[in-house]
């Protein structure tokens, strides 16, 4: 499977990470070198083995369904690049 | 007493209860010693004031009686774990600015047995790197050189810094991250221990997630009794994090006793890999020969998977990556790139994760996005998955035949120069994690032991993987290996 610039470019916008035209084809480059190195897989028989979902055979725990946590607007909107009146804002999203 | 930041955890534990030395003499040594390392860039972040507070406040207990043993004991953050109100980025621009207001569950367990926080360590962004050159804070220095050559050395990754400053003598002991072979590696690379526990040991919450069926945080120390202590105070149950084990936490430093008589130690065959330098060859099998001298069982054994434990892995973290990074949109937290007129939402998410990013960080998201896409996802990802499966059930047939611990070395190579990998293909880089990976992929804990120096006299490693949970007997055949080597080599002072 090799990776062509337009490929590369569809990648990059579902990553939505911006790509400039020019850096394509490295990138595309980048790509299939790392994927012929992951392509050594297809040697492994892996006919009926399950894919791993949890690498320690734990079920995950249930907690209680009660509110632990609450009332923090002001310490979650700190860290934001820009905050108005108790929401994140960002630029309008609809017409 | 003089050089107070060149003690142990336990020499400096044992000095506290004398009475001999306070936590506040500990960490005004380690603050001179890390104003004095600017030239290894190991520190990033510096909080002389929260540590004095902190060390104080130990003092108080160790003289009200109530001294558990990381009491007053200083040590370096890796930037990875969220520390409240102090920047923690993950030594990436897109994190620039941001101050959590929580506290990661493994430095809060430190902190409640005492521990003082020196300020907080270099890394490769994001923990994806093991050379500790993509980070936004630039390279971190290696304090051991290849004899008289003055070439600047990597102190591996990603948990650099953190190694740096811990062979440094800046902090008695650091906190590592491990995905992929982050604590082992850079740890072998300086010249001291650090171990990765069993998946679930410690709790993730409050880490900044790579890879999050892979990510173990763990102690990077200057001796196996430092790590088993360090570990103790780290790990524990935490509801906050759904993986986290509820299992009860041995004192693991009880469990050094040294004795490993009767243990079966596997060497497994695929570890021997073309082009490997004879030294650490060497190494490996003197490290075989010192443990059989200590009464264990040395076995040969076979991993038949090993061969694609880095190419699953390099499907699997990248994977995870682009679903954990997704975060980073420019709305919540750190940087947000400046717009253009007209510029909507999705101008913003794209300038923002192009500006943020640093450039090995893109790539594994868009690997992992392109793994995770349609029509991909069955022949990349759950294939790897697959492969994964595989890699644990070669471990898990060893352990059932008997065997208790596999002895490996823990770098294919010595420390490299900085930028000696920048013309090769990522894969190159990559090639560096090749005995450490099978242990994240598999859960499993391992621990990267300093056994002897190259002959160009830089330390090497070798690693002990134990069985999962076991990190006691781990621990402790590592502690009989570590007694064998007699490793005692510092890094001549040039910083």
């Amino acid at each position: 499977m090799s990776i062509d610039t337009t490929t590369a470019a569809r990648v990059a916008k579902l990553a939505r990470i911006r790509v400039d035209e020019a850096a394509l084809p490295a990138l595309a480059q980048e790509f299939n070198t790392i994927l012929g190195f992951i392509e050594q897989l297809n040697e492994v028989d892996v006919a009926g083995v399950e894919p791993m979902t949890s690498v320690t055979p734990m079920r995950l725990k249930r907690r209680a369904d009660v509110v632990t946590d609450g009332d923090r607007q002001a310490e979650i909107l700190s860290n934001a690049p820009d905050a108005r009146e108790g929401f994140f804002a960002v630029p309008k999203v609809v017409e | 007493m003089t050089d107070l930041n060149r003690l142990s955890i336990a020499e400096a534990r044992d000095a506290l209860r004398r009475g001999e030395v306070t936590s506040l003499d500990l960490t005004e040594a380690c603050l001179a010693a890390i104003e004095g390392a600017g030239a290894l860039n190991a520190f990033v972040h510096h909080t002389p004031g929260l540590a004095r507070e902190q060390a104080r406040a130990a003092d108080a207990r160790i003289a009200a009686g109530d001294a558990p043993a990381m009491c007053g004991i200083p040590l370096g953050i890796k930037d990875l774990f969220c520390t409240r109100g102090v920047p923690s980025q993950a030594a990436s621009r897109i994190l620039q600015g941001f101050r959590p207001q929580y506290e990661s569950t493994v430095t809060q367990n430190l902190f409640d047995a005492g521990a003082v926080m020196l300020g907080k360590l270099n890394m490769d962004e994001f923990a994806m790197g093991s050379s500790n050159e993509t980070s936004c804070y630039g390279d971190v220095v290696n304090p051991w050189r290849r004899g008289n050559d003055a070439t600047p050395l990597t102190p591996g990754g990603s948990s650099g810094g953190s190694a740096s400053a811990v062979a440094a003598d800046l902090c008695l002991a650091a906190t590592g991250t491990d995905t992929g072979g982050s604590i082992r590696q850079p740890a072998a690379f300086a010249g001291i221990t650090g171990i990765k526990p069993t998946y679930g040991r410690c709790s993730r919450w409050g880490i900044v997630a790579f890879a999050s069926s892979l990510d173990q945080a763990g102690p990077m120390t200057k001796t196996v009794r430092d790590a088993a202590i360090m570990l103790g105070a780290m790990c524990g149950h935490d509801p906050k994090d759904s993986t986290s084990a509820d299992l009860p936490v041995p004192d693991f430093e009880a469990m050094l006793s040294g004795d490993i008589r009767g243990k079966v130690i596997g060497i497994p065959k695929e570890y021997r890999m073309d082009g490997m330098p004879e030294e650490i060859e060497a190494l490996w099998t003197q490290g075989a020969q010192m443990l059989r001298d200590a009464g264990a069982e040395i076995r040969d054994i076979s991993l038949p998977h090993t061969k694609y434990a880095l190419p699953a892995y390099y499907v699997i973290a990248p994977a995870e990556a682009s679903s954990n990074l997704a975060r980073y949109d420019g709305v919540r937290y750190g940087h947000r790139a400046k717009l253009a007129q007209g510029d909507g939402i999705t101008e913003m998410y794209e300038k923002t994760r192009a500006e943020g990013f640093g450039a090995e960080v893109q790539r594994r998201v868009m690997i992992g996005t392109y793994v995770l896409s349609a029509g991909f996802y069955d022949a990349y990802y759950n294939r790897a998955r697959r492969v994964r499966t595989l890699i644990k059930r070669d471990f898990e047939e060893v352990f059932a035949a008997g065997v208790d611990a596999i002895l490996t070395p823990a770098t294919p190579s010595a420390a490299f120069g900085l930028g000696e990998m920048a013309a090769a293909d990522p894969v190159q880089m990559y090639l560096n994690d090749v005995f450490t990976v099978t242990v994240n992929l598999a859960g499993l804990p391992g621990i990267a032991v300093p056994a002897g120096l190259d002959g160009r006299g830089l330390p090497l490693g070798l690693q002990l993987i134990g069985r999962p949970w076991e990190e006691g007997d781990l621990l402790n055949t590592a502690y009989a290996l570590e007694a064998a080597a007699g490793f005692v080599a510092k890094p001549a002072k040039w910083w």
